[in-house]
């Protein structure tokens, strides 16, 4: 996969060529002004119902080896 | 195949509700379709009718087939990839619900490339999808089991999404209609995500009055997602027959070098059309879109790296079955259920974002992203709407690019462009080359969905395509 990456860097780096200096960067296409929203709780969805999905739930969490371990 | 199958979706849609014929007899028929699909475009089909659908609504119950990435409630979700395998989200993704309130029922889950990455459908955990045309060749990417199902009449319509071209590219290789809308049109609640600047959701239909009619239900100002806004204006049905008025902008840099020949004949043809209608064909120039590839191929993957990241085998989808302490379990777990597209991209951008590396790499393609997007603006000051070729070629034989993944990322050469500036793009069946689908693209400014449409609508009724092979 090495080589597979380096020709897609080397692909990559003609963006060099360019002169950008002046150019501020793009981080997200659409002009939004900071979006609000009025701060309301809500109810989450029940535990249960989320640790359906997990490869390991107990006690009411997701069991994992001790971090410590 | 039976006049059932042959309507479109707007026009199954009154039928439904003019009682001509009955969404359960139109879903039985497409489910049983779909159960059969021997092109691997389905990775789940329902077993029965939709229970939130509703015959009454716009969309009166009519199927619809959902790319994997879309969260449905209790329906398997995957995304195409095997870190997902059997997980069953316990929400509905807003694009989803919104065309469910409208009507729609979800026949089945579409195949796609794992987590939206590739451009030929071969990245899915769950084996390619075979091109309805030719069933040795892809049917494009990331979007294909949703192209390869509406053009081999699997389903009626389909939903993808769109990050460098994964609805447009799959749609012009299928022969079929391929919308992305502008950033922040659809809501991205619910998508799994693979680069939320750039992820779009839109549809996949027959013709362009479908696609005009599932946007204009799954689009609107979503409060889960604080990046959606939805249109200012409703969107339209398309009914302009002319182009009388209508300035087209050719870039000779996405419609020459690198176009196979045969693509560009049917686009020079194309073009002829199009001044035949009564448009103005004018040159223009985006001379920073040739960097577009190398760009996106830095801004995609460090977003995906970050996005991934919640894949651990902790909350939900796959976990390892051999680990020794935590690490561990994060390493087998990820190493098992990401396939070598995914590896590859997550490298990728976290080499991208690195310390050190961050300017050289990340910086500059995010300044690249502001040439791109300033080259569109320039265009339509003088033109309303930009063409070129979908994809630089035909659908190509299956294994064809696998070992060389710059020749692939090459697929999106076309497409990638507009998604970095934001701005939304059609494809449409445009001719036939080597016996296979071309497409037309078509770009305008943000949010002006509705002059594409009609654009696009205007060029349909002339090219006269059939959107379903005779192959199926």
């Amino acid at each position: 996969m090495s080589s597979e990456l380096s020709g897609i860097l080397d692909h990559i780096e003609k963006i060099n060529e360019l002169d950008l200096d002046d150019v501020a960067p793009t981080s997200h296409v659409v002009t939004l002004e900071n979006v609000l929203r009025p701060d309301e709780p809500r109810p989450s969805w029940p535990r249960e119902r989320v640790l359906e999905a997990a490869p390991d739930a107990g006690d009411g969490g997701f069991r994992v080896p001790s971090p410590g371990g | 195949m039976s006049e059932l199958l042959s309507f479109t979706g707007a026009q199954a849609a009154a039928r439904i509700r003019a009682g001509d014929i009955s969404a359960a007899e139109l879903f039985d028929a497409y489910r049983e379709r779909a159960a059969a699909d021997d092109l691997n475009a389905f990775l789940w089909v329902a077993d029965a009718q939709d229970e939130h659908a509703n015959a009454a609504g716009p969309l009166a119950a009519v199927p619809l087939a959902v790319k994997d990435l879309f969260c449905v409630e209790g329906v398997p979700s995957m995304a195409g990839s095997r870190i997902l395998a059997g997980y069953r989200p316990p929400y509905t993704s807003t694009a989803v619900a919104n065309l469910r309130a409208a009507g729609a029922a979800v026949l089945g889950k579409t195949n796609m490339d794992e987590f939206a990455m590739g451009s030929s459908n071969e990245n899915s955990g769950y084996g390619p999808v075979l091109n309805p045309w030719d069933r040795s060749r892809v049917p494009g990417g990331s979007s294909g089991g949703s192209a390869a199902a509406v053009a081999a009449g699997l389903a009626p319509w389909a939903i993808g999404t769109d990050t460098g071209g994964s609805i447009r590219q799959p749609a012009s290789l299928c022969g079929v209609v391929g919308l992305k809308p502008t950033y922040g049109a659809v809501s991205r609640y619910g998508m799994i995500a693979f680069a939320s600047s750039l992820d779009q959701a839109g549809p996949l239909t027959r013709d362009v009055t479908d696609a005009a009619l599932l946007l204009r239900h799954m689009s609107g100002r979503d409060s889960c997602d604080s990046t959606s806004i939805g249109y200012p204006d409703e969107i339209e049905l398309p009914t302009t027959d002319r182009l009388d008025g209508m300035v087209f902008g050719v870039p000779p840099e996405l419609s020459a070098e690198g176009i196979e020949p045969g693509v560009r004949e049917v686009f020079e043809a194309n073009l002829t059309t199009i001044e035949e209608l009564g448009g103005r064909l004018e040159q223009v120039s985006l001379p920073h879109s040739p960097h577009g590839i190398s760009a996106y191929y830095v801004i995609a993957p460090a977003e995906a790296s970050a996005n991934l990241a919640r894949y651990d085998g902790v909350r939900f989808g796959h976990r390892s079955d051999s680990y020794d302490g935590l690490t561990e379990l994060y390493e087998a777990t990820r190493a098992e259920g990401f396939g070598t597209e995914v590896k590859r991209r997550i490298m990728l951008g976290t080499f991208a974002l690195s310390s050190g590396y961050y300017e050289a790499y990340y910086g500059r393609a995010q300044k690249v992203r502001t040439k791109i997007a300033d080259d569109f603006r320039s265009a339509f000051e003088r033109v309303d709407l930009i063409v070129t070729p979908t994809s630089p070629s035909v659908a190509f034989p299956l294994g064809a690019k696998t070992s060389d993944p710059l020749a692939m990322y090459m697929n999106d050469y076309c497409t990638v462009p507009m998604p970095l500036a934001g701005i939304p793009a059609i494809s449409i069946p445009s001719g036939i080359s080597e016996g296979l689908p071309v497409g037309l693209q078509l770009a305008g400014p943000a949010f002006s969905e509705n002059k594409i449409l009609n654009a696009a609508y205007a060029l349909e009724q002339v090219l006269g395509f059939e959107g379903i092979p005779v192959a199926a």
